[in-house]
């Protein structure tokens, strides 16, 4: 991350907005992309990842706001003269040509010799196993296939990044898996700067190096897979990736770099900084940081009531119910803490183990959604 | 499979519903092979039949100029007004599926208007404007008259098929270096050629055979083949008529069944892509 950030970035968006009409799809956002980097944004359906990503490759005009490719502003220029090249969802593959002719496509809008288009072809087919495969129609193809074709007929073009729109989301689990890590070697072995769209996380986790997690069209948080586990900034963020406690709390006393907050479940102390008394925040602890004891820890007043214990295989997910009938949620070993269903426990973790965010409510109190969206019984 | 099941369903009737069927099958095809018997008939007074015999073919290819004259004129007419109707069709479809323009809503239920319309009343239309405007009957003015009508079959035609289009196809050649000329050519339009070849044989057999519209769009010189049998017709009927019903039919059956194999290969190939 560090290194990057003194490379200059091989694209920039500078507050960019797209409009359809009154709806606001994207709003102002800003984004560097640096050179060999791979970038996921991140987000559900309709936060306007596709948008975005349209917006690069020149396929949607911008209401406002500028798009720098290599320090060149790409204000009017259409697609065709972008050096971006697109992986659509849907591949997109002419289904009047073979594959021989769907991956020269672009070699030959560069009048390139045929001699070697032939070559060129033959590279790049072999490194997405698919040599033998060159008269083959698209529609003698199986999705993966065809999944590689489309990533063929992109990289031959050598274009300076590759934008992949959900590139394997159509495709089943295990294939999909399979994907992710050829995809990821690919882009090392080429160093093409990757922008990829997902709404899975699991798959953002695995191929990025970084994540910009995308709400209601602006960015939650732009950061590597870890930043974003370890430090959400935001709630949205806190919930979207992994699972989540969300503590809401008002901060009671600053001591020396000390905060004593207050909440509904009980008090704790934690180490921040940054947050004024009388503020409210968020509280974010993940579920494997959550530990259990029987007697109060220092600095923490959290008392609740083991609900359930259940296997899941290696692990064991652990409700407590807490005072005010908010569920926690912990995971452990079958080697770590653990104490029967009933059992009155206090909850701890070790210091750094929780986030606080910022929040712009003013009121405490109201039901906190869970990580599923479920909501708090009273 | 699933006939045999079908056949098990199906039970004779004994109501002579299948007496209807014959019935209407002898009066659809016993003309037809009336003609076809006559066309080899021996006796020129044509009531019945002495004997068989090739001499009208032969006379047909030998001394009627006037009738290959008229075949000749049929031929250029169908293949010029299937060429143009085509290339507007085309781009019209294409222009249609892909641009908003005031208006556009109004012009799609228009193209509805030259297939329900009598073609007498677009025949006498025709001659009204054309008359208006000064402009002599000519093979252009027939062939603008036969492209009237083939257009909006092509436009019928290609419809489906581009708006079954993935819109990303294009965008992805374009996203590969094509200027918009370049998609079309390279994308576009042929991915719309199977649509683009039905609709070709459909205007050539409108075309072909077309006489209302003909009648008040031709010249004097530009006689049509249908157009002339009709006039031939009115007097005695020469058996060398029925040689050429005949061989009109058969070119005719052979474009329409070459034009429903490439359509049902084109559904079953749709079917196909949708299924994936
Ligand atoms: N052409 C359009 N006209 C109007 N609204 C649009 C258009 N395209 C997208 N939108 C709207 O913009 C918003 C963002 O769309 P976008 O396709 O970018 O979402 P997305 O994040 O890619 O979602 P998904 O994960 O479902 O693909 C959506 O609310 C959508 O309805
Ligand atoms: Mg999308």
């Amino acid at each position: 991350m560090t290194e990057k950030m003194d490379k200059k970035p091989i694209i920039s968006l500078r507050n960019v907005i797209k409009k359809y009409g009154e709806n606001l799809v994207v709003n102002k956002i800003n984004l560097d992309i640096y050179q060999g980097e791979f970038l996921t944004l991140l987000g559900a359906s309709g936060c306007g990842k596709t948008t975005t990503l349209r917006m690069i490759a020149g396929f949607e005009d911008i209401t406002e706001g500028e798009i720098f490719l290599e320090d060149e502003n790409m204000a009017g220029k259409p697609p065709y003269h972008r050096n971006v090249n697109t992986v659509f969802q849907s591949y997109a593959l002419f289904p009047h040509m073979n594959v021989f002719d769907n991956v020269a496509f672009g070699l030959v809008e560069k009048k390139m010799k045929k001699a070697e288009i032939r070559k060129k072809v033959r590279e790049v087919l072999e490194l997405v196993q698919l040599t033998g495969f060159e008269r083959r129609k698209p529609d003698q193809m199986s999705g993966g296939q065809k999944q590689r074709v489309a990533i063929a007929r992109a990289i031959v073009n050598n274009p300076r990044v590759l934008l992949l729109d959900e590139p394997l989301g159509a495709l089943d689990l295990k294939l999909r898996r399979q994907m992710q890590l050829d995809l990821k070697h690919l882009q090392q072995q080429l160093n093409i700067t990757f922008v990829y769209v997902t709404h899975d996380q699991e798959e953002a986790m695995t191929m990025s190096d970084r994540i910009a997690i995308m709400n209601g069209g602006v960015f939650e948080q732009i950061g590597t897979a870890e930043e974003i586990y370890e430090h959400p900034k935001t709630k949205f963020v806190a919930d979207f990736i992994g699972e989540s406690n969300i503590f809401e709390t008002s901060i009671h006393a600053v001591e020396e770099k000390m905060l004593k907050l207050i909440m509904e479940q009980g008090d704790v102390t934690v180490r921040e900084q940054g947050f004024e008394v009388n503020e409210i925040a968020y509280l974010c602890v993940r579920p494997e940081n959550i530990k259990i004891s029987e007697f109060p820890v220092e600095g923490f007043n959290l008392k609740g009531i083991i609900k359930e214990n259940i296997y899941v295989g290696s692990q064991i997910k652990t409700t407590i119910e807490m005072i005010n009938g908010y569920l926690v949620k912990k995971t452990a070993f079958p080697d770590g803490d653990m104490k029967p269903a009933g059992s009155i426990v206090y909850l701890y973790w070790d210091d750094g183990k929780s986030v606080l965010m910022h929040t712009k409510e003013d009121k405490i109190y109201n039901y906190i959604e869970s990580a599923e969206g479920g909501s708090i019984p009273s | 499979m699933k006939a045999a099941a079908k056949a098990g369903k199906e039970k004779k009737n004994g109501y002579g519903y299948d007496l209807i069927a014959y019935t209407v099958y002898a009066f659809l095809y016993l003309p037809i092979l009336i003609v076809i018997i006559y066309s080899f008939n021996k006796s020129e007074i044509n009531v019945n039949f002495t004997g068989f015999t090739l001499d009208w073919y032969k006379e047909l290819f030998s001394k009627d100029r006037d009738l290959w004259q008229a075949l000749k004129t049929s031929l250029l007419l169908a293949s010029y007004s299937t060429i143009i109707s085509c290339v507007i069709g085309t781009f019209a479809t294409i222009a249609m599926h892909r641009y908003r323009f005031p208006g556009k809503q109004i012009i799609e239920n228009l193209l509805y208007i030259p297939i329900v319309i009598p073609e007498i009343v677009i025949g006498i239309a025709f001659l009204a404007t054309m008359s208006m405007f000064g402009i002599n009957m000519s093979m252009t003015t027939l062939v603008i008259s036969h492209v009237t009508f083939c257009v909006p079959f092509v436009i019928f035609t290609l419809r489906p098929r581009i708006s079954g289009f993935d819109a990303s196809i294009e965008e992805a050649a374009m996203d590969l270096g094509a200027n918009q000329w370049h998609t079309l050519k390279r994308v576009t339009i042929p991915m719309l050629v199977p649509g683009i070849i039905a609709s070709a044989l459909m205007s050539f057999t409108l075309s072909i055979d077309d006489v209302t519209i003909s009648f008040f769009a031709a010249g004097p010189e530009n006689t049509t083949l249908p157009i002339k049998i009709y006039g031939m017709v009115r007097g005695k009927i020469s058996p060398d008529v029925y040689g050429q019903c005949v061989i009109i039919m058969l070119g005719t059956i052979a474009l329409v069944a070459a034009a429903m194999l490439i359509l049902s290969a084109n559904a079953r190939r749709t079917k196909r892509i949708q299924s994936n």
